[in-house]
Protein backbone atom coordinates (compact mmCIF):
# COMPACT_ATOMS: atom_id res chain seq x y z
CA UNK A 1 0.00 0.00 0.00
CA UNK A 2 1.26 3.55 -0.90
CA UNK A 3 0.60 5.61 2.12
CA UNK A 4 2.56 7.73 4.33
CA UNK A 5 3.53 10.31 1.89
CA UNK A 6 1.72 13.80 3.74
CA UNK A 7 1.54 16.91 1.54
CA UNK A 8 5.49 18.11 1.34
CA UNK A 9 5.66 21.79 0.87
CA UNK A 10 6.95 22.87 -1.81
CA UNK A 11 9.16 25.82 -0.23
CA UNK A 12 11.15 24.15 2.16
CA UNK A 13 9.82 19.98 1.77
CA UNK A 14 8.76 20.07 5.03
CA UNK A 15 6.26 17.00 5.52
CA UNK A 16 2.92 18.43 6.35
CA UNK A 17 -0.06 16.23 7.96
CA UNK A 18 -2.35 15.80 5.76
CA UNK A 19 -5.61 18.70 5.41
CA UNK A 20 -3.25 21.11 6.01
CA UNK A 21 -3.31 24.39 4.23
CA UNK A 22 -0.47 26.42 5.24
CA UNK A 23 3.61 24.46 5.76
CA UNK A 24 3.96 23.53 9.10
CA UNK A 25 7.41 24.87 8.81
CA UNK A 26 7.35 27.88 6.96
CA UNK A 27 3.92 28.88 6.83
CA UNK A 28 4.33 29.43 2.88
CA UNK A 29 0.87 27.66 1.34
CA UNK A 30 1.18 24.24 0.53
CA UNK A 31 -0.39 25.04 -3.59
CA UNK A 32 -2.52 22.58 -4.77
CA UNK A 33 -5.43 21.23 -2.60
CA UNK A 34 -4.25 18.21 -0.14
CA UNK A 35 -5.83 15.44 -1.76
CA UNK A 36 -4.30 16.53 -4.97
CA UNK A 37 -1.10 16.73 -2.90
CA UNK A 38 -1.06 13.78 -0.98
CA UNK A 39 0.69 10.38 -2.88
CA UNK A 40 -2.77 9.00 -4.67
CA UNK A 41 -3.64 5.70 -2.75
CA UNK A 42 -2.66 7.27 0.01
CA UNK A 43 -4.68 5.63 2.89
CA UNK A 44 -7.22 7.59 4.93
CA UNK A 45 -4.90 9.55 8.11
CA UNK A 46 -4.81 7.36 10.34
CA UNK A 47 -5.92 10.36 12.85
CA UNK A 48 -9.85 10.91 13.58
CA UNK A 49 -11.14 13.74 10.98
CA UNK A 50 -9.07 16.67 12.43
CA UNK A 51 -11.41 19.31 14.60
CA UNK A 52 -10.95 22.61 12.87
CA UNK A 53 -7.00 23.62 13.32
CA UNK A 54 -6.04 26.63 15.61
CA UNK A 55 -3.66 27.95 13.23
CA UNK A 56 -1.53 30.32 15.47
CA UNK A 57 -0.12 29.11 18.21
CA UNK A 58 1.54 25.64 17.78
CA UNK A 59 4.15 23.87 20.03
CA UNK A 60 7.28 24.38 17.63
CA UNK A 61 9.66 20.89 17.47
CA UNK A 62 12.57 23.05 17.87
CA UNK A 63 11.81 24.71 20.98
CA UNK A 64 10.15 21.78 22.65
CA UNK A 65 13.36 20.06 22.14
CA UNK A 66 15.71 23.10 23.29
CA UNK A 67 13.96 23.27 26.60
CA UNK A 68 14.11 19.28 27.06
CA UNK A 69 18.03 19.74 26.72
CA UNK A 70 18.09 21.67 28.91
CA UNK A 71 15.74 20.04 31.56
CA UNK A 72 17.82 16.78 31.24
CA UNK A 73 21.03 18.90 31.23
CA UNK A 74 19.95 20.51 34.48
CA UNK A 75 18.35 17.30 35.98
CA UNK A 76 21.80 15.23 35.39
CA UNK A 77 23.58 17.86 36.93
CA UNK A 78 21.64 17.95 40.30
CA UNK A 79 22.40 13.82 40.12
CA UNK A 80 25.99 14.37 40.24
CA UNK A 81 25.96 16.89 42.64
CA UNK A 82 23.58 14.36 44.95
CA UNK A 83 26.47 11.84 44.59
CA UNK A 84 29.39 13.90 45.26
CA UNK A 85 27.93 16.41 47.99
CA UNK A 86 27.15 12.17 49.56
CA UNK A 87 30.83 11.67 49.06
CA UNK A 88 32.14 14.73 50.70
CA UNK A 89 30.07 14.18 53.44
CA UNK A 90 30.82 10.36 54.21
CA UNK A 91 34.92 11.44 53.98
CA UNK A 92 33.85 14.22 56.13
CA UNK A 93 32.41 12.21 58.85
CA UNK A 94 35.87 10.38 58.86
CA UNK A 95 37.71 13.36 59.02
CA UNK A 96 38.76 14.21 55.57
CA UNK A 97 35.99 15.45 52.83
CA UNK A 98 38.59 15.41 50.00
CA UNK A 99 39.18 12.26 50.35
CA UNK A 100 35.52 11.33 50.15
CA UNK A 101 35.25 13.25 46.76
CA UNK A 102 38.37 11.48 45.50
CA UNK A 103 37.06 8.09 46.42
CA UNK A 104 33.46 8.70 45.19
CA UNK A 105 35.05 9.76 41.83
CA UNK A 106 37.08 6.24 41.61
CA UNK A 107 33.97 4.71 42.22
CA UNK A 108 32.22 6.60 39.72
CA UNK A 109 34.84 5.83 37.31
CA UNK A 110 35.33 2.47 38.12
CA UNK A 111 31.17 1.81 38.02
CA UNK A 112 30.83 3.93 34.67
CA UNK A 113 33.73 2.04 32.81
CA UNK A 114 32.24 -1.28 33.43
CA UNK A 115 28.81 -0.77 32.07
CA UNK A 116 30.11 1.65 29.61
CA UNK A 117 31.77 -1.36 27.44
CA UNK A 118 29.11 -3.87 28.82
CA UNK A 119 27.39 -3.35 25.23
CA UNK A 120 23.65 -3.23 24.14
CA UNK A 121 23.93 -7.16 23.08
CA UNK A 122 22.77 -8.03 26.27
CA UNK A 123 19.82 -5.99 26.33
CA UNK A 124 18.60 -7.29 22.60
CA UNK A 125 19.36 -11.30 24.20
CA UNK A 126 17.22 -10.20 27.11
CA UNK A 127 14.10 -10.00 24.90
CA UNK A 128 15.32 -12.68 22.40
CA UNK A 129 15.11 -10.16 19.44
CA UNK A 130 16.24 -11.32 15.91
CA UNK A 131 17.65 -9.32 13.32
CA UNK A 132 15.42 -8.27 10.35
CA UNK A 133 15.70 -10.00 7.18
CA UNK A 134 13.65 -11.32 4.71
CA UNK A 135 10.87 -9.94 2.67
CA UNK A 136 8.64 -9.38 5.48
CA UNK A 137 10.31 -6.80 7.24
CA UNK A 138 11.20 -4.79 3.60
CA UNK A 139 8.71 -1.89 4.96
CA UNK A 140 10.15 -2.06 8.41
CA UNK A 141 14.10 -1.71 7.02
CA UNK A 142 12.78 1.15 4.40
CA UNK A 143 11.43 3.30 7.39
CA UNK A 144 14.33 2.77 9.59
CA UNK A 145 16.28 3.98 6.64
CA UNK A 146 14.07 6.98 6.14
CA UNK A 147 14.52 7.76 9.26
CA UNK A 148 17.98 7.50 9.73
CA UNK A 149 18.20 10.13 6.54
CA UNK A 150 15.67 12.23 7.98
CA UNK A 151 17.81 12.21 11.87
CA UNK A 152 20.82 12.39 9.92
CA UNK A 153 22.31 9.72 11.54
CA UNK A 154 23.84 6.33 9.95
CA UNK A 155 21.16 4.03 9.82
CA UNK A 156 21.10 1.24 12.67
CA UNK A 157 20.51 -2.48 12.80
CA UNK A 158 16.82 -3.52 12.81
CA UNK A 159 15.89 -6.11 15.02
CA UNK A 160 12.33 -7.61 16.27
CA UNK A 161 11.16 -9.10 19.12
CA UNK A 162 8.44 -11.60 17.87
CA UNK A 163 5.43 -11.28 20.11
CA UNK A 164 1.95 -9.70 20.14
CA UNK A 165 2.84 -7.16 21.91
CA UNK A 166 3.50 -3.41 20.72
CA UNK A 167 6.83 -1.49 21.56
CA UNK A 168 9.87 -0.69 20.56
CA UNK A 169 13.70 0.10 22.08
CA UNK A 170 16.92 1.36 20.77
CA UNK A 171 20.16 0.82 22.33
CA UNK A 172 23.81 1.48 21.73
CA UNK A 173 26.58 3.65 22.79
CA UNK A 174 27.17 5.74 19.74
CA UNK A 175 25.04 6.38 16.45
CA UNK A 176 27.21 4.32 14.41
CA UNK A 177 26.64 1.38 16.80
CA UNK A 178 23.20 1.75 17.60
CA UNK A 179 20.30 -0.99 16.86
CA UNK A 180 16.77 -0.15 17.08
CA UNK A 181 14.40 -3.48 17.76
CA UNK A 182 10.39 -3.42 16.84
CA UNK A 183 8.30 -6.09 18.06
CA UNK A 184 6.39 -8.33 15.22
CA UNK A 185 2.80 -7.28 17.70
CA UNK A 186 3.77 -3.36 16.50
CA UNK A 187 4.94 -3.89 12.95
CA UNK A 188 1.86 -5.46 11.67
CA UNK A 189 -0.95 -3.48 13.55
CA UNK A 190 0.70 0.16 12.99
CA UNK A 191 0.49 1.77 9.39
CA UNK A 192 3.60 3.36 7.69
CA UNK A 193 3.15 7.02 9.27
CA UNK A 194 2.89 5.57 12.58
CA UNK A 195 5.19 3.36 12.25
CA UNK A 196 7.81 6.43 10.70
CA UNK A 197 6.21 7.77 14.22
CA UNK A 198 7.86 5.14 16.70
CA UNK A 199 11.18 4.89 14.47
CA UNK A 200 11.69 8.28 14.28
CA UNK A 201 11.38 8.76 18.31
CA UNK A 202 13.62 5.70 18.62
CA UNK A 203 16.45 7.25 16.68
CA UNK A 204 15.80 10.70 18.50
CA UNK A 205 17.01 8.63 21.53
CA UNK A 206 19.87 7.38 19.41
CA UNK A 207 21.04 10.99 18.00
CA UNK A 208 20.62 12.57 21.12
CA UNK A 209 22.73 9.86 23.08
CA UNK A 210 19.84 8.88 25.29
CA UNK A 211 20.75 5.31 25.41
CA UNK A 212 23.80 6.77 26.83
CA UNK A 213 22.32 8.88 29.31
CA UNK A 214 20.45 6.33 30.33
CA UNK A 215 23.35 4.19 31.38
CA UNK A 216 25.13 6.93 33.15
CA UNK A 217 21.98 7.90 35.29
CA UNK A 218 21.57 4.21 35.78
CA UNK A 219 25.03 3.77 37.30
CA UNK A 220 24.87 7.35 38.89
CA UNK A 221 22.25 5.98 41.16
CA UNK A 222 23.76 2.80 41.60
CA UNK A 223 26.64 4.81 42.82
CA UNK A 224 24.71 6.78 45.41
CA UNK A 225 22.93 3.87 46.92
CA UNK A 226 26.15 1.69 46.95
CA UNK A 227 28.04 5.01 48.88
CA UNK A 228 25.05 5.15 51.32
CA UNK A 229 24.94 1.87 52.50
CA UNK A 230 28.56 1.60 53.01
CA UNK A 231 28.13 4.49 55.06
CA UNK A 232 25.30 2.93 56.88
CA UNK A 233 26.92 -0.17 57.85
CA UNK A 234 30.05 1.83 58.67
CA UNK A 235 28.18 3.61 61.39
CA UNK A 236 26.64 0.71 62.72
CA UNK A 237 30.20 -0.95 62.94
CA UNK A 238 31.50 2.23 64.38
CA UNK A 239 29.28 2.68 66.49
CA UNK A 240 30.44 -0.79 68.39
CA UNK A 241 34.12 -0.15 67.57
CA UNK A 242 33.58 3.57 69.61
CA UNK A 243 32.00 2.09 72.70
CA UNK A 244 35.10 -1.16 72.83
CA UNK A 245 37.92 1.44 72.69
CA UNK A 246 39.89 4.73 71.91
CA UNK A 247 39.15 4.90 68.44
CA UNK A 248 38.08 8.37 68.23
CA UNK A 249 38.34 11.04 65.70
CA UNK A 250 34.95 12.43 66.22
CA UNK A 251 35.83 16.71 66.56
CA UNK A 252 33.47 19.02 66.43
CA UNK A 253 33.53 19.57 62.73
CA UNK A 254 33.36 16.07 62.11
CA UNK A 255 30.64 15.83 64.02
CA UNK A 256 28.36 18.32 61.76
CA UNK A 257 29.41 16.38 58.68
CA UNK A 258 28.57 12.96 60.30
CA UNK A 259 25.14 14.20 60.73
CA UNK A 260 25.12 15.46 57.03
CA UNK A 261 26.55 12.19 55.60
CA UNK A 262 23.65 10.19 58.21
CA UNK A 263 21.20 12.42 56.63
CA UNK A 264 22.60 12.52 53.22
CA UNK A 265 23.05 8.42 53.23
CA UNK A 266 19.28 8.27 53.97
CA UNK A 267 17.68 10.59 51.49
CA UNK A 268 20.00 10.66 48.61
CA UNK A 269 19.56 7.48 47.23
CA UNK A 270 15.71 8.32 47.26
CA UNK A 271 16.40 11.81 45.45
CA UNK A 272 18.91 10.22 42.88
CA UNK A 273 15.69 7.83 41.95
CA UNK A 274 13.06 10.72 41.83
CA UNK A 275 16.09 12.76 39.76
CA UNK A 276 16.63 9.81 37.18
CA UNK A 277 12.75 8.80 36.21
CA UNK A 278 12.34 12.59 36.03
CA UNK A 279 15.43 12.74 33.54
CA UNK A 280 14.03 9.73 31.76
CA UNK A 281 10.80 11.37 31.41
CA UNK A 282 12.40 14.83 29.90
CA UNK A 283 14.13 12.47 27.58
CA UNK A 284 10.78 10.87 26.53
CA UNK A 285 9.12 14.42 26.17
CA UNK A 286 12.26 15.08 23.83
CA UNK A 287 12.77 12.23 21.57
CA UNK A 288 8.87 12.78 21.20
CA UNK A 289 9.50 16.73 20.09
CA UNK A 290 12.59 15.73 17.95
CA UNK A 291 10.55 12.86 16.15
CA UNK A 292 8.26 15.42 14.88
CA UNK A 293 11.21 17.16 13.69
CA UNK A 294 12.19 14.23 11.65
CA UNK A 295 8.63 13.33 10.26
CA UNK A 296 7.34 16.79 10.14
CA UNK A 297 4.25 14.68 10.93
CA UNK A 298 3.57 14.83 15.09
CA UNK A 299 0.47 13.46 14.56
CA UNK A 300 1.80 9.96 13.16
CA UNK A 301 3.49 9.24 16.16
CA UNK A 302 0.45 10.59 18.21
CA UNK A 303 -1.78 8.03 16.55
CA UNK A 304 0.73 5.27 17.75
CA UNK A 305 0.43 6.08 21.35
CA UNK A 306 -2.77 6.22 21.28
CA UNK A 307 -2.61 2.52 19.51
CA UNK A 308 0.24 1.22 21.74
CA UNK A 309 -1.18 2.19 24.81
CA UNK A 310 -4.58 0.61 24.04
CA UNK A 311 -2.75 -2.68 22.63
CA UNK A 312 -1.84 -5.77 24.72
CA UNK A 313 1.17 -5.73 27.14
CA UNK A 314 4.63 -7.03 26.27
CA UNK A 315 4.97 -10.16 27.72
CA UNK A 316 8.07 -11.44 30.11
CA UNK A 317 9.13 -7.82 30.55
CA UNK A 318 12.09 -6.98 32.63
CA UNK A 319 12.12 -4.49 35.46
CA UNK A 320 15.52 -3.40 34.56
CA UNK A 321 14.87 -3.12 31.05
CA UNK A 322 11.06 -0.68 31.21
CA UNK A 323 13.07 3.04 30.68
CA UNK A 324 14.29 1.74 27.32
CA UNK A 325 10.67 1.15 25.78
CA UNK A 326 9.07 3.58 23.72
CA UNK A 327 6.15 3.23 26.30
CA UNK A 328 6.67 1.72 29.66
CA UNK A 329 5.58 -2.23 29.12
CA UNK A 330 4.96 -2.64 32.96
CA UNK A 331 2.75 -0.01 33.74
CA UNK A 332 0.16 2.00 32.68
CA UNK A 333 0.44 5.86 33.41
CA UNK A 334 -3.14 7.21 34.20
CA UNK A 335 -3.93 10.98 32.82
CA UNK A 336 -2.78 12.27 36.96
CA UNK A 337 -0.01 9.60 37.50
CA UNK A 338 2.63 12.11 37.38
CA UNK A 339 4.17 9.82 39.93
CA UNK A 340 7.20 11.08 40.84
CA UNK A 341 8.52 7.35 40.15
CA UNK A 342 7.45 6.49 37.05
CA UNK A 343 9.85 5.72 33.70
CA UNK A 344 7.92 7.82 31.03
CA UNK A 345 5.75 10.56 31.12
CA UNK A 346 1.83 9.58 31.06
CA UNK A 347 0.82 8.38 27.24
CA UNK A 348 -2.10 11.02 27.41
CA UNK A 349 -0.02 13.61 28.03
CA UNK A 350 2.68 12.80 25.43
CA UNK A 351 -0.39 12.60 22.81
CA UNK A 352 -1.60 15.61 23.68
CA UNK A 353 1.56 17.52 23.43
CA UNK A 354 2.22 15.76 20.11
CA UNK A 355 -1.20 17.35 18.73
CA UNK A 356 -0.13 20.53 20.21
CA UNK A 357 2.52 20.09 17.79
CA UNK A 358 0.13 19.35 15.11
CA UNK A 359 -1.85 22.47 15.94
CA UNK A 360 -4.44 20.57 16.93
CA UNK A 361 -5.74 22.61 20.72
CA UNK A 362 -5.75 20.44 23.46
CA UNK A 363 -9.01 19.35 24.13
CA UNK A 364 -10.14 18.48 21.35
CA UNK B 1 47.70 37.09 38.45
CA UNK B 2 49.85 36.84 36.41
CA UNK B 3 48.58 34.05 34.34
CA UNK B 4 45.32 35.65 33.83
CA UNK B 5 46.39 37.63 30.48
CA UNK B 6 47.48 33.53 29.32
CA UNK B 7 44.36 31.94 30.46
CA UNK B 8 42.18 34.49 28.42
CA UNK B 9 44.49 34.22 25.49
CA UNK B 10 43.90 30.02 25.66
CA UNK B 11 40.24 30.43 26.18
CA UNK B 12 39.88 32.63 23.39
CA UNK B 13 42.00 30.51 20.88
CA UNK B 14 40.00 27.44 22.28
CA UNK B 15 36.74 29.00 21.57
CA UNK B 16 38.43 30.21 17.77
CA UNK B 17 38.83 26.81 16.83
CA UNK B 18 35.64 25.39 18.28
CA UNK B 19 33.54 27.71 16.35
CA UNK B 20 35.74 27.45 13.31
CA UNK B 21 35.67 23.56 13.19
CA UNK B 22 31.84 23.93 13.97
CA UNK B 23 31.46 25.90 10.76
CA UNK B 24 33.60 23.51 8.95
CA UNK B 25 31.18 20.16 10.31
CA UNK B 26 28.09 22.41 9.44
CA UNK B 27 29.66 23.07 5.81
CA UNK B 28 30.45 19.40 4.63
CA UNK B 29 27.08 18.19 6.53
CA UNK B 30 24.96 20.29 3.55
CA UNK B 31 27.36 19.11 0.72
CA UNK B 32 27.09 15.42 2.51
CA UNK B 33 22.92 15.63 2.44
CA UNK B 34 23.14 17.32 -1.20
CA UNK B 35 25.01 13.67 -2.25
CA UNK B 36 22.25 11.75 -0.09
CA UNK B 37 19.46 13.09 -2.51
CA UNK B 38 21.41 11.75 -5.80
CA UNK B 39 21.69 8.76 -4.26
CA UNK B 40 17.98 8.44 -3.91
CA UNK B 41 17.24 10.04 -7.60
CA UNK B 42 19.62 7.32 -8.52
CA UNK B 43 17.94 4.82 -6.83
CA UNK B 44 14.57 6.17 -8.48
CA UNK B 45 15.98 5.70 -11.86
CA UNK B 46 16.96 2.68 -11.59
CA UNK B 47 13.86 0.80 -9.69
CA UNK B 48 11.42 2.26 -12.86
CA UNK B 49 12.23 -0.16 -15.52
CA UNK B 50 11.80 -2.77 -13.08
CA UNK B 51 8.48 -1.77 -11.90
CA UNK B 52 7.63 -1.07 -15.73
CA UNK B 53 8.69 -4.43 -17.08
CA UNK B 54 6.79 -6.56 -14.28
CA UNK B 55 3.15 -4.40 -14.64
CA UNK B 56 3.49 -4.36 -18.47
CA UNK B 57 1.71 -7.22 -18.76
CA UNK B 58 -1.06 -7.34 -17.00
CA UNK B 59 -1.89 -3.46 -18.34
CA UNK B 60 -2.72 -3.88 -22.26
CA UNK B 61 -4.83 -0.90 -21.85
CA UNK B 62 -2.96 1.63 -20.29
CA UNK B 63 0.13 1.85 -22.14
CA UNK B 64 -0.14 6.03 -22.27
CA UNK B 65 0.52 6.03 -18.23
CA UNK B 66 3.44 3.34 -18.96
CA UNK B 67 4.91 5.83 -21.96
CA UNK B 68 4.78 8.90 -19.50
CA UNK B 69 6.51 6.96 -16.58
CA UNK B 70 9.17 6.45 -19.02
CA UNK B 71 9.38 9.52 -20.65
CA UNK B 72 9.63 11.82 -17.34
CA UNK B 73 12.54 9.40 -16.35
CA UNK B 74 14.07 9.82 -19.10
CA UNK B 75 13.65 13.60 -19.13
CA UNK B 76 14.73 13.66 -15.56
CA UNK B 77 18.10 12.04 -16.49
CA UNK B 78 18.85 14.25 -19.17
CA UNK B 79 17.77 17.16 -17.45
CA UNK B 80 20.61 20.20 -17.16
CA UNK B 81 20.64 22.12 -14.35
CA UNK B 82 18.74 22.20 -10.62
CA UNK B 83 16.46 23.99 -12.04
CA UNK B 84 15.30 22.02 -14.83
CA UNK B 85 15.90 19.43 -12.78
CA UNK B 86 13.67 19.96 -10.03
CA UNK B 87 11.27 20.45 -12.61
CA UNK B 88 11.51 16.99 -14.04
CA UNK B 89 11.87 15.44 -11.01
CA UNK B 90 8.40 16.70 -9.70
CA UNK B 91 7.12 15.28 -12.89
CA UNK B 92 8.23 12.17 -12.26
CA UNK B 93 7.31 11.80 -9.32
CA UNK B 94 3.84 12.87 -10.42
CA UNK B 95 3.05 10.07 -13.59
CA UNK B 96 4.98 7.47 -10.64
CA UNK B 97 1.62 8.54 -8.31
CA UNK B 98 -0.92 8.40 -11.68
CA UNK B 99 0.84 5.25 -12.63
CA UNK B 100 0.25 3.08 -8.79
CA UNK B 101 -3.49 4.63 -8.69
CA UNK B 102 -3.87 2.66 -12.02
CA UNK B 103 -2.25 -0.23 -10.30
CA UNK B 104 -4.88 0.02 -7.51
CA UNK B 105 -7.68 -0.89 -9.93
CA UNK B 106 -6.19 -4.36 -10.99
CA UNK B 107 -7.01 -6.88 -8.41
CA UNK B 108 -4.40 -9.49 -9.73
CA UNK B 109 -1.44 -6.48 -10.20
CA UNK B 110 -2.05 -5.21 -6.37
CA UNK B 111 -1.75 -9.07 -5.48
CA UNK B 112 1.54 -9.68 -7.46
CA UNK B 113 4.30 -9.81 -4.72
CA UNK B 114 6.87 -8.42 -7.00
CA UNK B 115 4.47 -5.46 -8.19
CA UNK B 116 4.03 -5.08 -4.14
CA UNK B 117 7.77 -5.41 -2.92
CA UNK B 118 8.33 -2.99 -6.04
CA UNK B 119 6.00 -0.48 -4.75
CA UNK B 120 7.15 -0.52 -1.33
CA UNK B 121 10.38 -0.01 -2.76
CA UNK B 122 9.85 2.85 -4.70
CA UNK B 123 7.22 4.31 -1.87
CA UNK B 124 10.68 3.89 0.39
CA UNK B 125 12.77 5.94 -1.90
CA UNK B 126 10.34 8.83 -2.42
CA UNK B 127 10.02 8.96 0.84
CA UNK B 128 13.81 9.01 0.96
CA UNK B 129 14.07 11.51 -1.29
CA UNK B 130 11.68 14.14 0.91
CA UNK B 131 13.72 13.61 4.12
CA UNK B 132 17.26 13.66 1.78
CA UNK B 133 15.63 17.28 0.78
CA UNK B 134 14.23 17.90 4.48
CA UNK B 135 17.53 17.15 5.77
CA UNK B 136 19.58 19.00 3.08
CA UNK B 137 16.76 22.38 4.07
CA UNK B 138 17.93 21.63 7.91
CA UNK B 139 21.81 21.27 7.60
CA UNK B 140 21.05 24.84 5.61
CA UNK B 141 19.35 26.29 7.94
CA UNK B 142 21.46 25.21 10.78
CA UNK B 143 24.52 26.23 9.00
CA UNK B 144 22.81 29.90 7.97
CA UNK B 145 21.91 30.56 11.44
CA UNK B 146 25.72 29.70 12.46
CA UNK B 147 27.32 32.07 10.07
CA UNK B 148 24.38 35.41 11.01
CA UNK B 149 24.04 34.77 14.19
CA UNK B 150 26.88 36.54 16.88
CA UNK B 151 29.22 35.97 17.59
CA UNK B 152 30.11 33.07 14.94
CA UNK B 153 29.71 35.72 12.01
CA UNK B 154 32.35 37.54 12.71
CA UNK B 155 34.49 34.08 12.49
CA UNK B 156 32.45 33.67 9.13
CA UNK B 157 32.83 36.90 7.50
CA UNK B 158 36.58 37.08 8.17
CA UNK B 159 36.93 33.65 6.57
CA UNK B 160 34.17 34.51 3.66
CA UNK B 161 31.90 31.92 5.01
CA UNK B 162 28.63 32.45 2.42
CA UNK B 163 25.13 31.44 3.27
CA UNK B 164 24.14 28.42 1.25
CA UNK B 165 20.69 27.90 -0.61
CA UNK B 166 17.67 26.30 0.12
CA UNK B 167 15.98 23.40 -2.07
CA UNK B 168 13.20 25.04 -3.47
CA UNK B 169 10.78 23.61 -6.48
CA UNK B 170 9.81 25.69 -9.27
CA UNK B 171 6.96 27.41 -9.55
CA UNK B 172 5.71 25.39 -12.64
CA UNK B 173 6.22 21.91 -10.61
CA UNK B 174 4.04 23.17 -7.90
CA UNK B 175 0.94 23.47 -10.31
CA UNK B 176 1.68 19.79 -11.72
CA UNK B 177 -0.21 17.54 -9.39
CA UNK B 178 -3.80 18.91 -10.11
CA UNK B 179 -2.63 19.00 -13.85
CA UNK B 180 -1.54 15.52 -14.31
CA UNK B 181 -3.52 13.88 -11.63
CA UNK B 182 -7.13 13.73 -12.72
Amino acid sequence: MISGISPACPKCGGVNRPGTDLCYLCGDPLGAGPAANAFVGDASPPVKAGPPLRPVPMLLFTEAARHNVRMSALLFVLLFAVFFLLGTAVGGAYGDPGTGLGLSFVLYAILGTTAYFSGSSIVLSIHGAREAGGEEHRQLRNVVEEMAIAAGVPPPKVYVIQTAGMNAFAAGRRPEEACVAVTTGLVDRLNREELQGVIAHELAHIKSRDTLYNVCAAVLVGAVALLSDMFLRGVLWGRRGRTDGERGGGGRGNAAFFVLALLLAVLAPLAAKILQMSISRQREYHADAAAAGFTRNPLGLASALAKISGGPEVPGENRGTQHLFIVNPLRVFGPDSTALMSTHPPTEARIQRLRAMGGIAAGN
Amino acid sequence: MAYIPLVLVVALVAWFVAAYNKLIRFRNQIKNAWHQIDVQLKRRYDLIPNLVEVVKDYMAYEQETLTKVIEARSAALSAKGPAAQAKAEGLLTETLKSLFAVVERYPELKANQNVASLQEELTGTENKISFARQFYNDSVMTYNNAIQSIPTNFIASFFSFVQEAYFEIEPESRAVPKASLR
